[in-house]
């Protein structure tokens, strides 16, 4: 099937439809296969059994910010083609990834609570999450603010590539504020710090997060897809009752 | 397992993703029942979109 | 003139003549440094210590607060739509708009600064770094509230919006506006290095505000 055929809301639906059922499978799956790995990592020597939070935390850390570049990419679509299945994919991507923020944030807050003696410290990376979540906020808002579809696709995406362009800087000002955290250990050129013991759960679950984003967004974006085919049909049956012009 | 002295913030973490991620679920599901039905209706009453009226 | 000069003029006008606002912001500003001590004490010490702190925020909201005057009243009078059809390139005359809305709104402030310095007890250097940063970053704050209001512009109740979206935005400007103040005031970081990114990222802004109002400015009026 060439690639074009998914551009059409109602082959998405179709493939979707196809597709449902085995990345349902897949994440359950990978939500098992994680869980164990998880059951069985060991405690980490400082911090003991809360490293273990840290198999939600950082796999959410790391879709809220995935989240926002998918939306990022998808303003191409809006912006550039003015393709509708761009703006259903930025639109049901949204409330997904404040969604994922906001675990991040709990998360955040409840390993923070044990390992500095507060739920929440004005840290570097908590703290730029945390605005984040506010432009996500932003972003719902604004969406649920414009009634017609196509142009609340073109305003939100111009405020996504705004944000594209402000979060790294909002990121880097934030970590020149205040640095407490500890540096970024995964992502290293020498090799990741972190025992392969813990890597490899945390991997796993990344991998399960990734699935159950996927199977969510494809679930939201088929909504997102009736919801207007509802709309439509309701604009083209106030037109056709009588009484109205044509 | 032992949780250590701090096992509520761990369940509490771990229950945290739950609520998150079953709140998720619901409103998907809830939400693709109700575009269903409404879309149902519509077409019940005879209006459909003009891709499937000209076949 | 051109035609450019002639919109940059025009918005100064409208700005500083009865009925146009340009000077509620300088008094909002006011208010808001008025009532800090209410609320936290007249504790001269801890005031002069955060004193450039709730310069900063109060300018911001000041800032935020005169944004929609930016564009609304030129849609209701159907100036905007002129504006849009006209042969100057969009990007240049809403760049020439926030500038006068800048000279008009965000220059009194700076300039009242020094006054509202001394109710805050800040000694005379510490009320000019104050003045200095803020000369150097309510451009920023200007050119990214553009965006905003050319988002919110064409929603009717677009006020309360425009301040969710632009608010997160604005968090460097505000980290290195008050990094540079308190820099100069206390050290130890030299004044130079925090200021220096304050007036890179102003830069920035002027470019993006302008490039993103018009972009949305465009998709909203079609």
């Amino acid at each position: 099937m060439p690639i074009v055929d998914l551009a059409n809301p109602s082959r998405f639906l179709a493939l979707t439809a196809r597709l449902m059922p085995w990345l349902i499978g897949a994440t359950v799956l990978a939500f098992a296969v994680g869980l164990v790995m998880v059951k069985g990592a060991p405690d980490d020597y400082q911090q003991g059994a809360t490293v273990k939070i840290m198999f939600i935390h950082v796999p959410s850390a790391w879709l809220a910010m995935g989240i926002w570049a998918l939306m990022a990419i998808a303003t191409f679509g809006t912006l550039v083609w003015r393709h509708p299945l761009a703006d259903v994919a930025a639109k049901a991507a949204a409330p997904i990834g404040a969604a994922f923020t906001a675990l991040c944030l709990i998360t955040g807050m409840l390993w923070g609570r044990p390992m500095w003696g507060t739920y929440w410290v004005w840290d570097a990376r908590l703290t730029s999450v945390l605005v984040l979540f506010l432009m996500y906020l932003g972003v719902i808002a604004l969406w649920r603010t414009v009634e017609d579809p196509s142009r609340a696709a073109r305003a939100a995406a111009i405020l996504t590539l705004v944000g594209a362009l402000n979060l790294p800087i909002i990121k880097w000002s934030v970590d020149w504020w205040n640095t407490l955290h500890q540096p970024a250990s995964v992502v290293r050129l020498a090799g990741p710090a972190i025992h392969p013991t813990i890597l490899m759960p945390l991997l796993a679950m990344a991998v399960a997060f990734l699935l159950l984003m996927v199977t969510l967004h494809l679930a939201a974006m088929r909504n997102e897809i009736l919801r207007r085919r509802v709309r439509t049909l309701m604009l083209m049956q106030a037109q056709a009752a009588p009484g109205s012009a044509s | 397992m032992n949780l250590g002295p701090h096992a509520a913030f761990i369940v509490g973490s771990y229950a945290a993703a739950i609520a998150i991620v079953a709140g998720l679920i619901a409103w998907i599901a809830i939400d693709h029942r109700a575009q269903k039905r409404r879309l149902e209706t519509l077409e019940a009453r005879g209006v459909t979109r003009r891709s499937e009226r000209a076949s | 003139m051109s035609a450019l000069a002639a919109l940059f003029v025009r918005e100064v006008r409208l700005a500083v003549r009865v009925g146009g606002g340009g000077g509620i912001g300088a008094l909002f500003f006011l208010i808001v440094v008025v009532l800090t001590p209410f609320a936290i004490g007249p504790d001269l010490a801890l005031l002069a210590r955060i004193g450039p702190a709730i310069l900063w925020l109060g300018a911001l909201l000041a800032s935020l607060l005169t944004l929609d005057r930016l564009l609304t009243a030129d849609l209701e009078d159907g100036s905007l739509d002129l504006i849009l059809m006209s042969d100057t390139p969009l990007e240049l005359a809403v760049a020439a708009k926030a500038f006068a809305h800048w000279i008009t709104t965000g220059l009194p402030l700076v300039v009242i600064t020094p006054l509202l310095g001394l109710l805050l007890n800040l000694d005379a250097g510490a009320s000019a770094a104050v003045a200095l940063t803020l000369f150097a970053g309510t451009p920023a704050l200007t050119f990214i509230g553009a965006i905003g209001a050319a988002l919110s512009v064409t929603l009717r109740r677009g006020g309360l919006l425009l301040a969710v979206l632009v608010l997160p935005l604005t968090v460097p400007v505000l980290i290195f506006g008050v990094a540079a103040s308190n820099a100069a005031i206390v050290g130890p970081v030299p004044f130079g290095t925090p200021f220096t990114i304050l007036c890179a990222l102003t830069l920035a802004s002027l470019v993006v505000g302008t490039f993103a109002a018009a972009a949305a400015l465009r998709q909203g009026m079609e």
